[in-house]
């Protein structure tokens, strides 16, 4: 429900004058999931323009990882997007390997992606509950952490951390599964698929959700691409695209599993809900995944193909996976010693940040939670 | 679908001598050398023309090629200079499926590059990016200010390798 202001509006009929207003929310708010700044420019309750000011979590990754050896990198990637550092892992181990040219073994492959879509779904379940609670509902906020819980603690049994693992190297991973791995997965995944349909009693056709969401921050697809938009808020705007499967990379082209995409089936294509509910989807895609990676994971020592001493050739790269909120690409240039020359990431959320100001333009301030809510930032890889 | 090489062709075809080279020596990825101040009018063709499509900027990346004279000076310091700064344009076309890494390099003493922003907007915060932590100048880009560091950070360019951490930052000591 965007309104366009009519210009020059500073004297109307009545003969009052009216001015705009500057407004601060943040850098310390609950809505905006960390530390940042959004300068908000104002006419009446009405939006005009919006400056994001970041950096207050700036500590410079790609210096740090210009200083160290490659593998020291690898924790230093976890703490960039602290909800999904299996995934930003993952991303980083690839595009080293792409430097190295070696291939690693196919259990480790598999683990990897069972790994990768079990933090997809615990880092979608933080997305939606929090954004249940930004904007009003906060029973499903305790349903999605109180599952999120039981990843965290499959992740704990594996690498004994919950939230910073370190867990897969350049090569290989620290661990192999523990014995019961696939049993626990399984329960999980039996637990699990009836509690997304709970959350979508719920929360998704919620009749005041519905209100606050839908048609509301339409991301027209055009500007999604031209912006740079990818993952859940991508496909949210209707456009079938996954790099997990455009580019596939690991194993997933072994696996069946569909790309949802937003349909506007509670207002517009590309509002508010689309986004959300192409989260809610990915969720059971994901389950779909694990589901056909735990039954078929072959044998095999997941530590044979670490290599002692990392030390690509001259080169560079650019490799990118679908990491839970989008393209988390890495450029790694090596000038062939054991220290990267030049790491650049290009993290998703710093990308979605970008295109706020056209989304907001013309919304209510109360539209402000709604839409950076449906975004699902993480500011530690904004900053980086 | 095309590849490096045939864009090359046709890129050689029609800018002449703004297209510098096609660098295929490196095992990973192939790239293209491009005149740093016609980068926005070749970025601008890569996107409408028919054939390429390229409707995605990926990745935009600025390096400091630590190429110049190197000296030491009394405090142990590193100071670079002349050499190069580089900015890596990644770019994708969703519809004809291809990708392209094109490179610029622009001198260090005066790093001025012609920005794609009105190409792609994407392209926006990653030049201030760039900008910010190595101090490349983006011809013509609307907004180039600081985004990630202080906007009143007045000791350099992080990134750049001859980066000497400061003393002091507004009057306060900086503790390691």
């Amino acid at each position: 429900m965007s309104i366009t202001i009519e210009k020059n509006k500073s004297e109307s009929k009545t003969g009052i004058r009216t001015e705009e207003m500057v407004l601060n929310m943040g850098p310390q708010h609950p809505s905006t999931h960390g530390v940042l700044r959004l300068e908000l420019q104002l006419e009446g309750e009405i939006i005009t323009n919006v400056i994001p000011h970041i950096g207050y979590l700036h500590r410079c990754f790609e210096k740090h990882a210009e200083a160290m050896n490659y593998s020291q990198v690898i924790p230093y990637t976890d703490r960039m997007d602290y909800l999904a550092s299996m995934y930003n892992e993952f991303g980083y181990a690839i595009a080293v390997e792409k430097l190295l040219g070696i291939q690693v073994p196919e259990r480790v492959e598999y683990i990897r992606v069972i790994m990768g879509e079990l933090q997809r779904i615990a880092s979608h379940l933080v997305a939606l509950g929090t954004y249940a609670v930004d904007i009003g509902a906060f029973t499903p906020f305790l349903f999605c952490f109180r599952d999120r819980e039981k990843i965290l603690s499959l992740f704990e049994q594996t690498c004994g951390a919950r939230l910073l693992y370190n867990y897969i190297w350049v090569g290989g991973l620290s661990h192999d599964l523990h014995p019961d791995f696939i049993n626990q997965t399984n329960d999980f995944i039996k637990y699990f698929r009836p509690k997304v349909k709970e959350l979508n009693d719920l929360l998704t056709k919620n009749k005041i959700f519905i209100d606050r969401t839908a048609n509301i921050g339409v991301l027209p697809l055009d500007v999604a691409i031209n912006y740079g938009i990818s993952g859940p808020n991508l496909r949210g705007s209707g456009f079938k695209w996954d790099i997990r499967k455009e580019d596939p990379y690991s194993v997933y082209n072994k696996f069946d599993f569909d790309i949802p995409v937003g349909q506007g089936l509670m207002g517009k294509v590309g509002d508010c809900w689309d986004r959300y509910y192409v989260r809610i989807l990915e969720m059971e895609e994901s389950l779909r995944i694990i589901e056909q990676a735990v039954n078929s994971i072959p044998e095999g020592d997941v530590t044979s193909a670490i290599p002692k001493r990392i030390k690509p050739p001259v080169g560079q790269v650019y490799s990118r996976v679908e990491n839970p909120r989008g393209e988390l690409g890495y450029f790694i240039i090596s000038d062939g010693t054991i220290n990267p020359f030049r790491v650049k990431v290009k993290g998703p959320s710093f990308v979605h940040l970008g295109v706020l100001n056209e989304v907001l333009k013309g919304h209510m301030i109360a539209d402000v939670i709604a839409i950076l809510g449906s975004i699902d930032i993480v500011l530690g890889e904004v900053d980086r | 679908m095309k590849t490096t090489e045939e864009i090359f062709t046709i890129l050689k075809n029609i800018f002449g001598e703004s297209i510098l080279e096609l660098v295929t020596a490196q095992p990973v990825e192939h790239f293209i050398r491009i005149n740093p101040i016609e980068i926005n009018s070749v970025c601008s063709y890569l996107r409408y023309n028919e054939e390429l499509l390229f409707d995605s900027l990926m990745n935009l990346s600025g390096v400091d090629d630590s190429n110049g004279e190197k000296t030491t000076d009394a405090d142990g310091t590193q100071i670079i200079s002349g050499g190069t700064l580089s900015v890596y344009y990644h770019l994708e076309s969703t519809k004809l499926r291809h990708k392209l890494t094109l490179k610029v390099s622009t001198e260090r003493e005066k790093p001025e590059v012609a920005s794609v922003e009105s190409t792609w907007r994407h392209a926006d915060w990653h030049e201030r990016e760039a900008y910010d932590l190595l101090g490349i100048i983006f011809l013509n880009h609307p907004d180039l200010r600081r985004i990630l560091m202080p906007y009143d950070w007045e000791a350099g360019y992080p990134l750049r390798k001859d980066y000497k951490n400061p003393e002091f930052y507004q009057g306060m000591k900086v503790p390691y």
